[in-house]
């Protein structure tokens, strides 16, 4: 048995080069005769161009070139990877993307120029030398006043700023309004799902590189999933094969979805390095992020919720208004359609359950997938429905939901909203956080806040999640313009190290180390012998990327396969050596051996004989012992959990502190139990950071009211707790061969309704029973106002 | 353009440097030191700092210019003279301190000058000197951790639901 196999918490080996200063991010490399890009970005929300003079810039010092939409009539715009249909059968309405804005502006931070100079400091000042003449428009920033008629048109070619109107379960819609008349209660919602900044701590970087002596382009960028980014970037915008396209994604400083996406300035620097014959590097600003980088959420929902005499769920049905923003990023119509939609069964036996989501064009920065991606949405609305309905009913809110849940024996179970959950046990997992929480001494700890004068509250919510993204052929019908299996190659070396090379990509997950405890703990030997490689589309299998807590599901499973193959093969040459039938050999500890007799050989005695084959069985068996596998998964997985939130508000101010948070998750088998609590620890605090202090605000004309840091409130260590987190509630996955489930989004898609509901419970506890709900973020200006009568 | 001399992680150092050269683009491209990390461009991320002079600084909001002979730090000079972890980055590793490690220069360094004014620092004291360090991995838990290790104390109870 290794001793950092499957299910220890190993050091992390990435943490030497990224503790010492040696990683090494995208904006560390400097390629020779390497110019730098500033990219003009629009300053207006809205507005047509009338003219670009860059006569002055030009003519400025270092200046190599200026490029404008002009340059970029040969290629295409950037593509959307998921088309969704409409309720009426329709595509949705699709609009072009440019690489750089042709004719219109569509939202603050839309590229018009973009200037290569010497310097990065020459670009920037060349850039604010060119004159652009734009005729301003009238913006449009709400997303119902977008739909109204006569309202101004984000794309003049398009009918209306509807992307679509969707409809989920579209069939049931008439039967969930009758369930809806026949309800003893109906409990009724709206909420605003406030737009987020992702906010990785790396801005966006990208280089390009052009060689001619093999026409061989090169792109190096802050991306979660290179191999994407080849295949969007070379076939849909600049027309180069793959096999002329290498991308490359090194050391990327976190992600959270923000950086799977296509994005212009990764085509401007593969373009021009080609152009103009020499590297090409643009480094994003914090700024430059704020208004360029997708942002996450923007829903505006009604959320009703049926239940019968007995307080059972009977159906919901929701109305929710999902903003696109100027263009559709790569992946934006799939998040609030069927990564929302498909979860709004929760944890619960709900028969009938009908979404409508109507997507909208407004003038501000595209909106794509963030943390959770539509599954944060689904699981607020119906989270703080279910308090809600508590309060009314005058229930407990943690019996409520007991009374509801999707009953141990009753998995596999097939929701009313199309996905299949094939285990779970959430009782358990609500047993489990109320004991992490020490729910039984809340009253105490209230009694106390109490005499202090303090409000103190508790605040549940129990999510569910699909992840591990995602069978290809489901999705396919979905509107999924890309399969989303993942790859592995595992290179066995002749002396017996390996070198796995991935589709998964690790921006902060720690594959490096937890792959390595997989390959480790298949073979038994020591995981410092397995070397991973990702990121880079020259040396691993084509594979999709890390999102949707995918990586070890999808990913580890590819790895898992290959490993397998690669064992299977072993077994083979080890038989022929010990002069035995291959069903016969055993391995263990890194040692094959012959079941029933004490005939061995070690692992690098069969590796060693694969590669100098001289007592080999060459007939039946080629040399060499190298292995690929693809893994399409066959169904998503479901995480699971129970989150509780304690807070304590103080009444004067109406600040609201966190003073205990608690997790209960079933991801089903671990491999790293310490970073499993490391990425539950992120997510809890992107998730209390939206439910407290993140929005992303827009004036009526478009502008970016929260565009840096001094506006956007990112959560400090003084403004977050220390957490507790468990993961010992395990029911297995049932289709993967490990049996995992991923754990990368479940913090921030939990926690948010644990917040807000602790801050409802405390305010009611303090007599303030005329706040049923306040809207996100709960900042204490907001929070002060709603106790105020 | 001027030459700026200075002294970091102990050896005498001298590269070009503009009037607007900030410390942070001074150490990255001027000295290729690329540890320290450039996160924003309004001083809040801190990212990027480093000592100077024993003291944090957040090297974005420093010109070079102004720190002619300095004695600077950065994340590159904090490992043991044999190579092996200093005393904070270890504890770091071993708390899992820090997940896609871009602000992690800036936050060893912060500790290390958080641990020189204060030796034993509480947790309230930790998250409030930590304030000018952005974290968007670790939601902080495992830093702190790490932080209050480094110093040599007890985290066994860190995560407790508070009484007060």
């Amino acid at each position: 048995m290794p001793k950092d196999g499957i299910g220890a918490s190993s050091k992390r080996r990435e943490d030497l080069r990224f503790l010492t200063g040696s990683g090494r991010y995208t904006d560390d490399m400097n390629l020779r005769g390497q110019a730098h890009v500033h990219f003009l970005r629009s300053e207006v929300a809205h507005g047509r161009i009338k003219a670009i003079d860059t006569t002055a810039a030009a003519a400025m010092p270092g200046v190599v070139r200026i490029f404008t939409a002009a340059d970029f009539e040969s290629v295409g715009g950037l593509p959307c990877g998921w088309q969704v249909t409409d309720r009426h059968g329709q595509p949705m309405q699709e609009p072009k993307h440019p690489v750089l804005a042709d004719g219109k502006v569509r939202h603050v931070g839309d590229p018009i120029a973009a200037v290569v100079a010497e310097t990065p400091e020459q670009a920037r000042d060349a850039a604010e030398a060119i004159g652009v003449d734009i005729d301003e428009l009238p913006a449009v920033i709400d997303m119902k006043a977008a739909l109204k008629d006569g309202a101004p048109k984000v794309h003049d070619d398009l009918a209306s700023n509807l992307c679509y109107d969707w409809g989920f379960v579209e069939e049931n819609r008439e039967a969930v309004n009758e369930a809806f008349d026949k309800a003893a209660h109906v409990v009724s919602l709206e909420l605003v799902n406030n737009r987020l900044v992702a906010n990785p701590m790396e801005p966006r970087v990208a280089v390009g590189d052009y060689d001619p002596w093999g026409d061989m382009h090169t792109l190096y960028t802050t991306s979660q999933n290179p191999h994407v980014i080849r295949l969007l970037m070379g076939a849909f915008v600049l027309g180069i094969p793959e096999h002329k396209l290498r991308v490359v994604a090194p050391d990327v400083g976190g992600g959270f979805g923000s950086k799977i996406f296509h994005y212009a300035e990764e085509a401007f620097c593969t373009f021009a390095a080609k152009a103009l014959k020499r590297p090409v590097k643009w480094t994003a600003s914090r700024s430059e992020a704020f208004i360029s980088d997708a942002q996450g959420r923007d829903h505006v929902t009604k959320m009703e919720l049926a239940l019968d005499a007995d307080h059972h769920f009977t159906a919901i049905r929701t109305e929710t208004y999902a903003n696109m923003g100027a263009y559709l990023s790569t992946f934006a119509p799939s998040v609030p359609t069927w990564l929302h939609g498909t979860l709004m069964a929760g944890n619960y036996r709900t028969p009938l359950i009908y979404v409508n989501v109507k997507a909208v064009f407004t003038n501000t920065v595209p909106v794509d997938a963030y943390r959770g991606a539509g599954r944060p949405e689904a699981t607020f609305q119906l989270e703080r429905a279910i308090d809600k309905a508590a309060r009314e009913l005058g229930v407990d809110p943690i019996e409520l939901r007991r009374k509801n849940f999707i009953q141990p024996d009753q998995f596999p179970y097939q929701t009313p909203v199309a996905v299949v959950y094939d285990t779970g046990n959430y009782q358990a997992t609500m047993d489990k956080m109320l004991q992490v929480a020490d729910h039984a001494g809340f009253e105490a700890r209230a009694a106390q806040s109490k005499a202090r004068g303090k409000l103190r509250g508790f605040g549940i919510a129990h999510y569910i999640e699909a992840c591990g993204i995602a069978p290809s052929n489901l999705v396919g019908q979905l509107g999924a313009r890309a399969g989303l299996y993942e790859s592995a190659t595992v290179r066995v070396n002749a002396t017996g190290s390996l070198t796995v090379m991935t589709g998964s990509h690790s921006h902060g997950q720690g594959h490096e180390t937890t792959f390595a405890q997989v390959v480790a703990e298949m073979i038994g030997i020591d995981a410092g012998q397995v070397e991973i490689v990702h990121g880079d589309t020259a040396n691993s299998p084509m594979g999709m990327g890390t999102y949707g807590s995918r990586s070890l599901a999808v990913g580890g499973s590819a790895i898992v396969r290959a490993t397998n193959k690669i064992i299977d093969k072993a077994k083979k040459i080890a038989a022929h050596l010990l002069e035995c039938a291959p069903e016969d050999i055993e391995l263990k500890d890194g040692k094959f051996s012959v079941a029933g007799t004490d005939k061995s050989v070690e692992w690098a005695g069969v590796t060693l004989a694969a590669y100098v084959p001289h007592n080999y069985p060459l007939e039946e068996l080629e040399p060499g012992l190298e292995e690929t596998a693809f893994y399409d998964p066959s169904n998503f997985t479901y995480p699971a959990g129970a989150y509780g939130c304690e807070v304590e508000i103080d009444p004067e101010t109406g600040k609201v502190a966190i003073v205990g948070f608690s997790a209960a998750d079933d991801f089903g088998n671990i491999v790293n139990p310490m970073i499993v609590d490391g990425q539950v620890h992120g997510g809890l605090a992107q998730g209390i950071g939206q439910a407290l202090m993140e929005n992303c605000v827009y004036d009526k004309n478009g502008q970016l009211l929260s565009g840096s840091f001094m506006d956007y409130t990112m959560p400090r260590a003084d403004d977050l707790p220390s957490y507790r987190v468990d993961h010992s509630c395990i029911t297995p996955c049932t289709h993967n061969p490990l049996g995992v489930k991923g754990c990368g989004e479940a913090g921030a898609i939990g926690s948010p309704p644990a917040v807000v509901n602790a801050v409802i419970d405390a305010l009611h506890r303090g007599g303030h029973t005329h706040v049923s709900h306040i809207d996100m973020p709960l900042t204490p200006a907001r929070v002060w106002a709603a106790m105020q009568k | 353009m001027a030459k700026v001399t200075m002294t970091v992680n102990g050896k005498p150092v001298a590269a070009e440097a503009e009037g607007r050269t900030l410390l942070s683009q001074y150490l990255r491209e001027g000295l290729g030191l690329t540890g320290t990390h450039i996160g924003c461009d309004t001083s809040q991320c801190g990212a990027c700092v480093v000592l100077v002079d024993g003291k944090a600084v957040k090297s974005c909001s420093a010109l070079a210019m102004d720190l002619e002979g300095a004695e600077v730090r950065t994340v590159e000079g904090m490992a043991n003279p044999d190579g092996s972890l200093g005393t904070i980055q270890q504890a770091f590793q071993d708390h899992h301190g820090l997940q896609c490690g871009f602000c992690t220069p800036g936050m060893v360094m912060s500790a290390a000058a958080l641990l020189a004014e204060n030796p034993k620092p509480s947790e309230a004291e930790i998250r409030h000197y930590l304030e000018g360090n952005l974290c968007r991995c670790t939601g902080y838990h495992n830093i702190v951790k790490a932080v209050l290790s480094a110093s040599g104390q007890d985290v066994s109870q860190l995560g407790t639901v508070a009484a007060e």
